[in-house]
């Protein structure tokens, strides 16, 4: 701030102290010209003011208040002064992340004078928590899926950013896959699991095939053909003439339909003849995949949690899908 | 000495302005020497200016009240930044008029939720929040899925926010001003949100926030 708006903040901020003091002085006297405790000339109702002086507890707590407000001001500063302290709440002013570490950096060192308080309590909670931390980040995640403190971590970061889409019991729902179950898109190793959290997925996108499939008959035959890959019934020359236009779907889904997993390509394109299904398994539901298609879309969370999380987060996921 | 007390008790015009002056200091320390403060005037270095979609997706977060309960504003508290990630910096909201910073917060801040959730789930969470978090007591909006825009006015909006922000853009490298919107943006930005759903202008704008600080 300029100096001229410093100088605004102390004259006004002194001057409305000094002003409180002054007009406190004034009230503690007698200057109504009539005696202390008598009648001030005026009733209402029965009712009548006597000219009695302010109570002595008041005035003295009025008075301590101001003796506070210097006190105050000494400390934690006023108008561009930083106060003996040197204390901030956090640093403004910044204009990236790198201005905003650099800061912190400072604020840390010893001879900075001032005191940061959202650096120091980062800083505390970092010596506390960061040593556990790191001897889980130190560790496999194998071997943190065995370990049922880690998994308790794991389950609470789990809970707080992943159940949003993934449910608290991680057993997805419609559109969100289940992470319980032993069906992945993109693979379900550890250090698949960890590179899914880590980076994000975007699904390689289904696109609407209504158009490439010839119309609303193309979809209701091809639909037909997906749901009897699971060993359901369907009409049988649907399905038949379906089987004929699958070899469109089967560059992601595979030609028997086992999906882009088992044919160890990265699209996350499901598997089509468990039985399980992301966006539900009605004909109804299926032939509107087929018609308008799908695109999920996991977000990265590396920038957001930092590895060490996405390192306990990956095993609680893992220990789920294993017995 | 005479009763000079009296005449303020006895004169509700004086009693008022010196009531007014009063409290008034609190606001002339506090908030005035603010407006002219540089920080509060410097963009932080990556802030983008909204896309017109973006821009009506906000209109629309104001429409809709979602400050009521949403505050979009992270306190530096490590409980805080833990959950939301690094707290807020006055940079990031020099273009905003109004800021939402809101104040309350019946459900989560978010001043940092763009990417966080995939534009599917915003869907699924905008049209019944209860079938992705069985919890939730937000309102349904399912409304923005049919309501579709015309952006009649959408550039009248970019062109006002040019207005609104001219002492507050990013500088070019001889320190020129840079508007946040080109002639030829305000002119495409019918073009640019006709027809689309509410649904995802609203999107686009959620997807958008918390990016600016990098």
């Amino acid at each position: 701030m300029s100096s001229f708006w410093n100088i605004w903040v102390w004259v006004l901020t002194l001057g409305s102290l000094v002003g409180c003091f002054l007009i406190l002085r004034m009230c503690l006297k007698n200057f109504a010209g009539v005696e202390e405790g008598e009648s001030m000339g005026h009733t209402f109702d029965g009712i009548e003011e006597l000219n009695n002086p302010l109570p002595k507890w008041w005035s003295t707590f009025f008075l301590l208040t101001i003796v506070w407000a210097f006190g105050y001001i000494a400390l934690y500063g006023l108008g561009g002064w930083g106060g003996l302290l040197g204390w901030k709440s956090s640093n403004q002013g910044i204009l990236n992340l790198a201005e905003s570490k650099a800061k912190t950096l400072e604020n840390l060192s010893k001879d900075s004078g001032v005191l940061v308080q959202y650096d120091r309590e980062v800083a505390a909670a970092d010596a506390k928590y960061g040593p556990i931390f790191d001897a889980y980040a130190a560790r496999s995640i194998e071997d943190l899926a065995t370990d049922g403190e880690a998994l308790k971590v794991g389950q609470r970061l789990f809970i707080q950013n992943c159940s949003q889409c993934h449910g608290s019991d991680a057993h997805g729902t419609t559109g969100f896959p289940n992470l319980a179950d032993k069906d992945w898109l993109y693979g379900g190793t550890p250090e698949i699991i960890k590179e899914t959290i880590m980076n994000g997925r975007i699904a390689t996108g289904m696109m609407a095939w209504e158009g490439a499939l010839g119309g609303d008959q193309g979809v209701k035959e091809v639909a037909a053909y997906v749901i009897s890959l699971s060993g359901r019934s369907v009409d049988p020359e649907l399905a038949k003439a379906g089987k004929g236009k699958f070899a469109l779907c089967a560059g992601c889904h595979g030609p028997e339909g086992q999906g882009s997993l088992a044919l160890g390509l990265p699209m996350g394109a499901p598997n089509l003849t468990d039985n399980i299904w992301l966006y539900g398994g009605s004909k109804r539901v299926i032939e509107e995949s087929i018609r308008y298609g799908r695109a999920g879309v996991m977000p990265p969370w590396k920038d957001i949690l930092g590895e060490e999380k996405v390192h306990l987060i990956s095993a609680y996921v893992y220990s789920l899908s294993q017995d | 000495m005479k009763n000079s007390h009296e005449k303020v008790e006895k004169n509700v015009g004086l009693f008022f302005l010196f009531t007014v002056f009063a409290i008034s200091i609190g606001g002339l320390v506090e908030i005035t020497p603010l407006f002219f403060q540089k920080e509060l005037a410097t963009p932080v270095d990556n802030l983008k200016p909204y896309t017109a979609l973006q821009m009506e997706g906000r209109d629309i977060y104001i429409r809709e009240g979602c400050s009521n309960c949403h505050s979009q504003m992270i306190r530096p508290f490590r409980a805080e930044t833990e959950r939301y990630g690094h707290y807020s910096v006055a940079g990031e909201h020099v273009w905003e008029h109004p800021f939402l910073w809101g104040s309350k917060r019946t459900g989560p801040d978010l001043a940092r939720v763009g990417g966080r959730y995939s534009d599917d789930w915003h869907i699924a969470h905008l049209t019944d929040p209860r079938s992705v978090v069985p919890e939730s007591n937000m309102p349904a909006y399912n409304w923005l899925n049919t309501n579709t825009l015309d952006g009649e006015i959408t550039g009248k909006k970019l062109e006002t926010f040019n207005f609104l922000t001219r002492n507050r853009s990013h500088k070019d490298e001889n320190g020129k001003a840079i508007p946040l919107y080109t002639q030829a943006e305000i002119d495409g930005a019918k073009d640019a949100v006709k027809g689309k759903t509410e649904m995802s202008a609203l999107i686009a704008y959620l997807q958008s926030l918390g990016h600016a600080l990098k």
